[in-house]
């Protein structure tokens, strides 16, 4: 492509797409501007920083096209408007074998490239996949509920209300299911987000590489209170999170059947609620409720209230 | 006797939406006042309700996406405002249910009630010309689609009034549409709208599918139609294959409600996994139902404002083929999050990129069109570069969420928003607007004013990239769609330029308002006297603006891709027909109108559970179908004199016209 000067040369102040240029300086500030708080780009773990890696690599790759239709675009409109009679004009020219080929290659080529980038990473951030340490895992069981998360520590035997604690450097493996509709559990600085769903088990691995408070929220619309049901990930040292059980386990509240009962009721903006003990399993049993009864109630056709058992009087049955 | 309706689902304690039913009637009720007073009743019941003219159904079809879009806008600017305000201790001015009905009712009327319709008015008006057919190939088919989508709209604009709106979002996930979670009427009306009105597109898409199969002139093969036609084909096919999953999908749902059965509830065996599956099933397809015809837009605008032929015509069509079929294969990239495993979620990230590919060619084809034109600048070419340089972008933002590892942090984050907003307002909302503006003189005999066109393309393009660009960076900052409320200040700022953007493009449809009064006032001075006011290369040019109703007075043969051009250069295209034939054209009839007010009252009784009116009303439409098969009085001739009178007429507007072009050609010369 010749005479490239074009561009730079502006023969008539009012250009069509002189606009685009700068719409693209407002995009740079935007985005510059705001840098410390684009906390996709601040991750605090190992699954943040790969997928970090994956969108600016992903990025960087497109470019290669983008650029050059936005070049393209401004420097066809301007050169060649009907008001050019000096550009040349070729009211036949329709068909390029080689400009053919250039366009179906070039995307193909990065999209390849981009599909390698993707088997590999889609492979080793894959949520359900453990993470290579050397430290001990620490199980944590997450429950969402009309509008709040249920986090139980399983090994501890505790249960936190609107609030996870976890040793930084320690991988952490979640396991979710919902008492409710659909919810999608994400720490955006630690990385992936998963689904937790009623009457059954997901899971997601994460890890904190430094201690800190991290934002975690619901990212799946699930109703009236759903702006609200956002909690708080702490990572602490193994010393301080030591401390932080024994606190909790100080609590004089105890997460029974009929407490449980009491925490499934919809409510919006719960507290932060330490429970110093748990009922044995109810994780399993949560999402036992879901399908103790479908055999025996398969007949029924009224069977969505009262003549099942306790537990389905339950908001989200 | 009313099933669950009471006269409390009339009251709303909410004055906005009091506001809004208010509004609306008042606007209904001065458009019956003005219909009666200019006593244009008749005129309305015999040439447009009941119309089989594809050309009136089209022009019907696009005055209610304009409508709908108005309700649609409304509806974002109030998010907007809302989420501008409502950060920390302030909590705006919408509360929970009514924030969560306005987004569900956004999505599910931009996509169902604006696109669909719109894209459906356009191919109206223009394939049957297009292939230089005299109408569809079941005219009264096209009738019944036209206002069974109506029927939908109707339900949707009702629910303002009576009742309320699904609070579930548009997707309407289970199992939050159970009757367990949402027992009110506002899932019903999301799930009558949107299935009537889905019956629609699917009639629709038969239609077409027949009609450019079967009816195109003499010597246009499938390599020589116009790529408009080509990508109406294409949405067809996809409207074909993908609506009835979407019609299976929330039939279970209503079979779930109504009839307690457990599809997709939680317990029982139901799973919501499957509803989610099958949604997008339909619902990815539908992204390409409703970009393509823009696709084809696009493709007519730049050769003939470029002066040349499209760059690349095959290859064109064989990207869009391959649209078509990948686009089946990729439903899978909205819930990566839902826990498959990693081959699973590589095998749809991977397909959704190869999408890539096909759409990039399309892109640098449209510009490779432009290389070494003559580019006549007015609106619909502003529509097109501004589409070329946002779809860009909007192409490079799907390809990073179609990859597991990004979207695993972007999934339903704003970021998502940005780029949907991206693709459906520069992709198919431009192309629809370049559509319009292109083809208005077509439909009408007069053009659009380019003034307010301009000033309508800069609103909206600067507003777009105001509202949206600031949302790319809000997903980067983590922030989720559908927020109520937040405690981040830091988002504030972005969200603040946000609604600015949306109030920009409030502006810009202004600016469209007052394009179509200044243009109806002036539409003498601006006629379109031969019925090719932009040079253009496809059939449709060939006809008086508007066609006489019967398109062409002889059916034209083609010789080549673009035939009126082809046409031109042979010196032929305003050669007068020896003799001219009668005619037989459909008649009119009420059925379609009927069947769609039927269809309407059946969904409104089945919504609010009225058995006995929703028994009626559809005993009422079986035998509405049947008293139509039975009427064998189903056409009308035109005589050939007829066709030679209204003919004449043209020819001579033409003859005048090219006189009158001669002699201020004559005149530039000697004042030179």
């Amino acid at each position: 492509m010749k005479k490239t000067h074009d561009l730079t040369h502006p023969r008539k102040p009012r250009s069509i797409l002189s606009f685009f240029l700068r719409m693209m300086c407002l995009f740079a500030v935007t985005f510059l501007g705001g840098c410390s708080e684009m906390v996709l780009f601040d991750p605090k773990g190992p699954v943040g920083e790969t997928e970090r890696f994956v969108i600016l690599t992903a990025f960087a790759l497109m470019l290669i096209v983008v650029i050059p239709v936005f070049i393209m675009a401004y420097w066809f409109s301007r050169k060649y408007r009907a008001t050019n009679t000096k550009a040349p004009y070729d009211p036949k020219w329709s068909y390029s074998g080689k400009i053919e080929f250039v366009i179906w290659v070039i995307p193909a080529i990065i999209v390849t490239c981009l599909g390698i980038l993707t088997w590999n990473t889609t492979f080793r951030l894959d949520p359900y996949k453990p993470l290579d340490s050397a430290v001990k895992p620490i199980t944590i069981e997450v429950v969402s509920l009309d509008w709040k998360w249920l986090f139980i520590y399983p090994e501890e035997n505790i249960a936190v209300v609107s609030e996870v604690v976890f040793p930084a450097d320690t991988p952490l493996n979640f396991r979710l299911t919902s008492d409710t509709v659909m919810t999608s559990f994400f720490i955006p600085q630690l990385g992936s987000q998963i689904y937790a769903m009623a009457g059954m088990t997901s899971r997601l691995h994460l890890l904190a590489n430094e201690p800190g408070t991290y934002a975690g929220q619901n990212q799946q619309f699930s109703g009236f209170g759903y702006a609200n049901m956002t909690f708080k990930a702490i990572a602490t040292s193994p010393e301080h999170f030591a401390a932080w059980v024994q606190e909790v386990k100080k609590s004089p509240k105890k997460l029974d059947p009929a407490r449980y009962r009491e925490l499934v009721k919809p409510t919006t903006g719960y507290p932060v609620t330490y429970f110093s003990s748990s009922t044995p399993d109810l994780f399993n049993s949560i999402i036992a409720t879901y399908h103790d009864s479908s055999h025996e109630d398969s007949g029924a056709m009224d069977g969505r209230h009262g003549s099942m058992p306790n537990t389905h009087s339950q908001q989200g049955d | 006797m009313f099933g669950r309706l009471t006269l409390s689902a009339m009251y709303h304690e909410d004055l906005i939406v009091m506001a809004a039913v208010a509004g609306s009637l008042a606007m209904g009720l001065a458009l019956v006042v003005m219909i009666t007073y200019k006593r244009k009743w008749t005129y309305l019941w015999t040439e447009w309700l009941t119309s089989l003219d594809h050309k009136r159904i089209g022009i019907m079809y696009i005055c209610l996406a304009l409508v709908m879009m108005l309700r649609g806008i409304a509806d974002a600017l109030m998010m907007r405002v809302q989420q501008a305000v409502a950060v920390g201790t302030s909590y705006g001015y919408l509360g929970p249910d009514h924030f969560n009905q306005i987004f569900t009712a956004h999505g599910t009327i931009m996509i169902i009630f604006v696109a669909m319709p719109f894209l459906s008015g356009l191919m109206n008006i223009v394939v049957p010309l297009q292939i230089g057919a005299r109408d569809v190939a079941f005219p009264f088919l096209n009738s019944v689609s036209f206002w069974l989508t109506a029927a939908g709209a109707l339900l949707v604009m009702v629910s303002l009034g009576v009742g309320e709106f699904s609070k579930a979002g548009w997707s309407g996930y289970s199992p939050m549409t159970e009757m367990n979670i949402s027992p009110d009427s506002g899932v019903d009306y999301w799930l009558w709208s949107m299935q009537i009105a889905g019956l629609g597109s699917l009639l629709t898409s038969i239609n077409f599918i027949v009609t450019i199969m079967n009816m195109r002139a003499p010597g246009m093969t499938l390599m020589r139609m116009p790529i408009f036609t080509w990508n109406a084909l294409c949405t067809s096919v996809l409207i074909l294959f993908a609506f009835p999953v979407l019609t299976a999908a929330l039939a279970m749902v209503t079979f779930d409600r109504y009839m307690d059965m457990h599809f997709f509830s939680n317990t029982h065996g139901g799973n919501l996994m499957m509803y989610v599956n099958l949604f997008w099933m339909w619902g990815h397809p539908e992204v390409y139902i409703v970009v393509l015809p823009a696709f084809g837009i696009f493709s007519e605008v730049t050769p003939t404002f470029s002066g040349k032929p499209l760059f690349g015509y095959t290859s064109m069509v064989f990207a869009t083929i391959a649209i078509t079929f990948l686009s089946f294969g990729v439903w899978l990239h909205h819930f990566f999050t839902m826990g498959a495993g990693p081959a699973v979620n590589f095998f749809f990230g991977f397909a959704t990129m190869i999408i890539a590919i096909p759409t990039g060619v399309k892109i640098f084809n449209w510009l490779f069109t432009m290389y070494r034109g003559r580019i006549r600048f007015t609106s619909p070419m502003y529509w097109t570069v501004g589409f070329i340089t946002a779809f860009a972008v909007g192409g490079m933002t799907g390809v990073l969420l179609a990859s597991p590892p990004a979207n695993f942090v972007l999934h339903n984050s704003l970021f998502l928003i940005a780029h949907f907003h991206n693709v459906l307002i520069a992709g198919a909302l431009f192309g629809y607007f370049a559509g319009f503006t292109y083809w208005f003189p077509k439909a009408f005999g007069f053009t659009l004013s380019e003034k307010w066109g301009k000033r309508a393309f800069w609103s909206w393009i600067i507003g777009f990239y105001l509202a949206f660009f600031p949302l790319y960076a809000l997903g980067f900052m983590g922030m989720p769609r559908r927020m109520l409320h937040y405690d981040n200040p830091a988002w504030r700022p972005y969200l603040l330029l946000a609604a600015a953007g949306a109030a920009l493009i409030l502006f810009g449809i202004i600016c469209q308002m007052i394009q179509l009064i200044v243009s109806i006032r002036q539409r003498l001075a601006n006629r379109d006297l031969t019925g090719d006011p932009w040079n253009g290369r496809t059939l449709e040019w060939s006809t008086a603006s508007p066609p006489p109703f019967y398109n062409f007075a002889r059916i034209p043969t083609v010789h080549g891709i673009d035939a009126f051009n082809d046409m031109k250069e042979k010196k032929i295209a305003y050669r007068k027909p020896d003799r001219y034939e009668d005619i037989h054209m459909p008649r009119n009839t009420a059925y379609g109108f009927i069947n769609g007010m039927l269809a309407f009252v059946f969904g409104f009784a089945m919504i609010w559970h009225i058995w006995w009116l929703a028994l009626f009303s559809a005993a009422g439409l079986l035998f509405a179908i049947i008293a139509r098969a039975s009427d064998d009085n189903i056409h009308t001739t035109v005589p050939a004199a007829e066709v030679e009178r209204i003919e004449q007429e043209h020819y001579r507007q033409v003859s005048a016209y090219q006189r009158s072009a001669r002699q201020a050609q004559r005149r530039k010369f000697s004042g030179r």
